[in-house]
């Protein structure tokens, strides 16, 4: 028997707002355990919230980038639980009226675009921090307590664990855009948890879902979700029936592994927060922040492949982040030849980040100075391999790369009568492999370029050097 | 209202993290069953077109502009916490 | 010097003409109740060093500065939260807890200059109508001590009826400043919803809860409104509307002054005496020129339900925040944290908190929060509506406070359909959110009534004047009860 796998994610999203969500106290990542709290922040008897402005505008803004329905009466509920990390036994969330309904965002796996809906978007605050300590106690770290967080439901429309990694990048770059989240995993502004379910192909209704919690990157997201897809599968052909159930992901095992069975729905009596009013959003309110949303990583994709006549494929690896994008636009802007720098972008850039483990904004490049760099490239002041040279410096220590070449002498050697000298010399020196050459050994070309080239320090202009070393051999 | 069993009061007394032993449970099965039954009255109204009432002003958009204040001392924080440790609160190990 | 039943202006004067000082007033104070609250057991925590130090500091301000609350005693119920003040909602859960901030009152008290003598008893976390539910002791009524004070205000109406303290805070979430008032014959004002910040009040149902003022005449609550009152940034629920001066409003003017008198009031179980004292103090506002008609509030047999199925729903969430781990009580036996938490829960809490946790967590529970919680949200607009319609066409509605005078102490302790029939009258006032008074309209057998007049929102003003033209009318808020016999100051 064939399986369908159907797969719906659920992302939550730290908004970066000067202070919390309901109280005033601040909202940063890293300070010391528990001291960015105050008594809203630890549940005291008898203390209030009040709605953070920018927190709802910033939410909305999410939810109209994702092409959500905006409710214009929307209210906060309380969802109760108990649990330590959760001061007032009760998460102030949004239930049955989120901000944003009926969303949808586009993937592209393999060259094929899909759109995938998003249920709903809706407002809550984290909850704090819980630590382990294996020795018959936790500890309560309550910093993260109040935090401003958006949850983004999709649909069950993610049919392959490739699907879910594409929509989890798209999640994450469109937030990006709209510059109300770091969006960064590592630090847990973005969390993602995963509902999975197998069902024989041609059947309507869903199989039983497991949910997968502990997915510390996009790539586990994948990993979690290919084993979880195999073990079902296994399961279900050996007879057996899926459990409604909790799963981990072992980061070292690449396995998921059970945490809990789920013994009905979880009863979180939600009701409406009475501390709390409700929020009408009247057309000024929603055109405003409307107004505020940039251009979103589609719309930049599609105007670099039409205006830039980059290939798709570039175009959405650079749309996919928003600094490198906007690093890439300013660079254009600066002078550089658009296809030039999307290359070095995609190649030299990208390599260099990847191998030092860093992100863009953490180096010395500017977009200034790479554009100077790709000009001195097209006017033949100094050859790519030189190039490479000047952007290590660029990226490591930044400047101007005109004063970089002429300080370190770079200059390509582009004067016929410099290089003339040069050729001479060379062929002086290496009569043997001029005779190799005459004798067919294509090899012996590659020798005395790298002589010259030794003995230019690399900046001999090398088709122009070609040129010469062929004539002056033919000459001999 | 179907009559509260002692098993439906011992599911509500979980829900709520009270425990209670089985005599308490029959007698606030007794109460309970009491009570909820004087509630069944409102059962003779048709509501059918009445918006329900979660707060009695008609206030809406009550919400603060984004600024922080410092957060509390830790020893604050600590004041009235019976068990800490490094600066946290400590509770028994969850067994999840 | 009997300073006991002095009003605030009174105790003005004597300050003003330096018979008497704030250090002298804070003193005879404490002296006061520790004389008589041996027997009414009205105070749970006194403030004495820091009342003491700050009324000697308090002398040394001038005249021009002070306001007419100025270094005049109060007490504050103990579910308004005070710093370095011992706050327990007269729980066990909270003993021991030490508040490090202030409920929004009382940093408007201070403002006032008013000096805090002490945390007053109630029912647990607000919840009862007799003040048999504190986990610390019964208060009794002072007109006999063999009775209930009411509740859940009860020690702050006791402590003002046994002249221990001129002013005190109370909150009202079903009736619990009015029935207090009534049992205990002082002056007890619940204001509209929103009036007053709810800011470090500890809540026991959020929609409902507001705190107000007991005192012994109409005057001295108006200007306790006033330094109470006002828009509070904290509180999202607290309404931006102008505060006017309460005091303003007490003209003696009822001239053409239309009540309607809700026959729904008079009904079964609310006993003779109650409704003669009614009936005998409308008697009195005609005289002053105020007209009266019988009118209908329909709905107001479904009140009590609607109430507690509310009331009990969100006091169910409230107090999940009191799992010892951050403060207050913490069991010693427990090995996970689910025991923890049930330990804790169990013991830190009393039998009507309980009842009331759990009758809320079944209403709010799935598959049964449209026939419970949302069925009583929508009565409650039903509630709200047949008040609105009232108010189209008259002033103030007036009745009585409670369906009868206080009771024995152990009476119905044990029957609590019985206990929260007692709150009938005043849970109606809650639903709408609209403001309500009661003031001493009589006696039954020596133990006080309660004239209860409710006003349309945000109009305390109105309220205050039927009250204060009535007070100025009659003699009972004048009579003192019997534990003020023998007692000095």
């Amino acid at each position: 028997m064939n399986f369908e796998t159907i797969i719906g994610l659920e992302v939550h999203v730290e908004l970066k707002t000067e202070s919390k969500m309901f109280s005033p106290s601040p909202a940063h990542f890293g300070a010391e355990p528990n001291t960015n709290t105050n008594v809203i922040d630890l549940g005291y008897p008898g203390v209030l919230p009040v709605v953070n402005k920018t927190a709802v505008d910033w939410a909305m803004k999410a939810a109209l980038a994702l092409n959500c329905e905006i409710t214009r009466h929307t209210k906060f509920d309380r969802k109760n639980y108990f649990y330590p990390d959760n001061p007032k036994a009760y998460q102030i969330s949004q239930f049955d009226q989120p901000i944003g309904e009926h969303g949808w965002l586009e993937i592209e796996v393999n060259g094929e675009k899909k759109r995938i809906g998003i249920t709903r978007l809706h407002m809550e605050e984290d909850a704090g921090k819980l630590t382990h300590t294996g020795n018959g106690h936790s500890l309560v770290d309550f910093n993260r307590q109040g935090t401003p967080l958006i949850e983004i439901v999709s649909e069950p429309d993610i049919r392959t664990p490739e699907e879910a990694y594409a929509y989890l990048e798209k999640i994450k770059s469109i937030i990006q855009y709209t510059g109300v989240s770091d969006v960064r995993m590592e630090e847990g502004s973005l969390r993602c948890d995963a509902n999975i379910s197998l069902r024989p192909y041609g059947r309507d209704e869903f199989g039983t879902k497991t949910e997968l919690k502990n997915l510390n990157s996009f790539n586990f997201v994948k990993k979690g979700l290919e084993h979880e897809q195999i073990r079902q599968e296994q399961v279900l052909l050996a007879g057996g029936i899926i459990e409604q159930e909790t799963r981990r992901y072992d980061e070292s095992t690449g396995k998921t592994l059970l945490m809990r069975i789920k013994e009905g729905s979880d009863d979180y009596r939600y009701f409406p927060e009475p501390d709390l009013v409700d929020i009408v959003i009247d057309d000024e309110w929603l055109e405003r922040v409307r107004a505020e949303i940039p251009e979103l990583p589609d719309a930049r994709k599609a105007r670099y492949v039409s205006e830039l006549g980059l290939s798709s494929y570039d175009a959405m690896v650079l749309t996919l982040q928003k600094p490198i994008s906007d690093f890439f636009e300013a660079t254009v802007k600066a002078g550089a030849d658009a296809k030039l720098t999307s290359n070095w972008m995609m190649g030299e850039v990208s390599a260099y980040l990847n191998a030092q483990n860093k992100e863009l904004e953490e180096t010395e490049l500017t977009p200034e100075g790479l554009a100077g760099m790709i000009k001195l490239i097209g006017e033949g002041t100094i050859s790519s391999k030189i190039a490479k040279k000047v952007f290590k410096e660029l990226i490591e220590k930044g400047g101007d790369p005109n004063k970089i070449v002429k300080a370190q002498g770079l200059v390509q050697i582009s004067d016929e009568k410099v290089l003339l000298e040069y050729v001479t010399n060379t062929l002086d020196a290496n009569p043997q492999s001029i005779e190799d050459y005459k004798n067919g050994k294509d090899r012996a070309i590659g020798f005395l370029v790298g002589q010259i080239m030794k003995a230019t320090k690399g900046q001999a202009n090398p088709p122009l050097l070609n040129k010469i070393l062929l004539e002056e051999i033919a000459k001999r | 209202m179907a009559k509260m069993t002692k098993e439906e009061v011992i599911e509500v007394a979980h829900l709520a993290r009270l425990a209670i032993t089985d005599e308490e449970a029959v007698h606030f099965a007794d109460q309970l069953e009491a009570i909820t039954n004087a509630m069944e009255l409102l059962n003779e109204l048709d509501t059918e077109n009445v918006e329900p009432t979660t707060h009695v002003l008609p206030l809406v958009n009550v919400m603060r502009e984004d600024k922080s204040i410092e957060g509390l001392p830790r020893e604050l924080v600590m004041k009235n916490v019976k068990e800490h440790e490094g600066g946290q609160v400590r509770v028994p190990t969850i067994l999840d | 010097m009997k300073l006991a039943d002095k009003t605030a202006n009174e105790l003005q004067e004597l300050l003003h003409s330096k018979e008497l000082t704030i250090a002298e007033l804070t003193e005879a104070t404490f002296k006061r109740i520790q004389e008589l609250d041996p027997k009414v057991d009205a105070f749970l925590a006194l403030n004495e060093e820091q009342a003491t130090k700050q009324a000697a500091e308090m002398d040394q301000t001038d005249a021009g500065e002070r306001g007419p609350l100025f270094g005049l005693p109060i007490g504050v119920k103990d579910n308004i939260v005070t710093e370095g003040l011992e706050t327990t909602a007269s729980s066990l859960i909270l003993k021991g807890f030490n508040p490090i901030y202030n409920a929004t009152v009382v940093d408007k008290l201070r403002e006032a200059g008013m000096v805090i003598v002490g945390k007053l008893n109630m029912d647990e976390f607000a919840m009862g109508s007799s003040n048999e539910n504190s986990y610390y002791k019964n208060t009794k009524n002072p007109w006999n001590l063999e009775t209930v004070p009411g509740g859940s205000s009860g020690g702050s109406a006791a402590a003002v009826a046994a002249g221990e303290v001129p002013f005190t805070l109370g909150s009202d979430t079903g009736g619990s400043i009015r029935q207090p008032a009534a049992f205990c014959g002082v002056v007890g004002m619940k204001p509209t919803y929103g009036r007053v910040s709810r800011f470090g009040l500890i809540a026991y149902a959020s929609s409902f809860d507001q705190i107000g003022p007991i005192t012994r005449t109409v005057k001295d609550n108006a200007l306790l409104l006033n330094a109470i009152s006002g828009h509070d940034e904290k509180d999202s629920t607290s309404a931006n509307v102008e505060v006017p001066d309460f005091t303003a409003a007490l003209t003696g003017d009822i001239n053409g002054l239309r009540i309607g008198v809700p026959k729904e009031y008079f009904a079964e179980g609310v006993s003779e005496a109650s409704k003669q004292a009614v009936k005998d103090a409308l008697k009195v506002l005609e005289e002053k020129g105020a007209t009266w008609e019988e009118i209908s509030l329909p709905h107001s047999k479904y009140a009590l339900s609607t109430y507690y199925i509310l009331a009990s729903s969100e006091a169910s969430s409230n107090l999940s925040r009191f799992d010892g781990i951050r403060y207050g009580y913490r069991t010693e036996k427990a090995g996970s944290l689910l025991e923890f938490y049930m330990n804790t829960r169990s013991e830190g809490f009393g039998d009507e908190v309980k009842r009331r946790i759990m009758l809320g967590t079944y209403a709010l529970s799935s598959g049964y929060y449209d026939a419970y919680y949302k069925k009583a949200q929508k009565v409650r607009t039903l509630i709200k509506q047949d008040f609105d319609k009232a108010f189209e066409n008259f002033d103030v509605i007036v009745g009585p406070t409670t369906p009868t005078p206080a009771f024995k102490i152990d009476e119905i302790i044990d029957d609590p359909l019985t206990m929260y029939a007692n709150d009938i009258l005043t849970i109606p006032v809650n639903l709408a959110g609209v403001p309500a008074i009661s003031v001493p309209c009589g006696f039954d057998n020596g133990l006080p009534l309660g004239l209860q007049i409710i006003g349309n929102y945000f109009d305390e003003e109105t309220v205050y004047r039927v009250a204060d033209a009535f007070e100025q009318a009659t003699e009972f808020h004048k009579e003192t009860p019997q534990t003020w016999e023998g007692a000095a100051q």
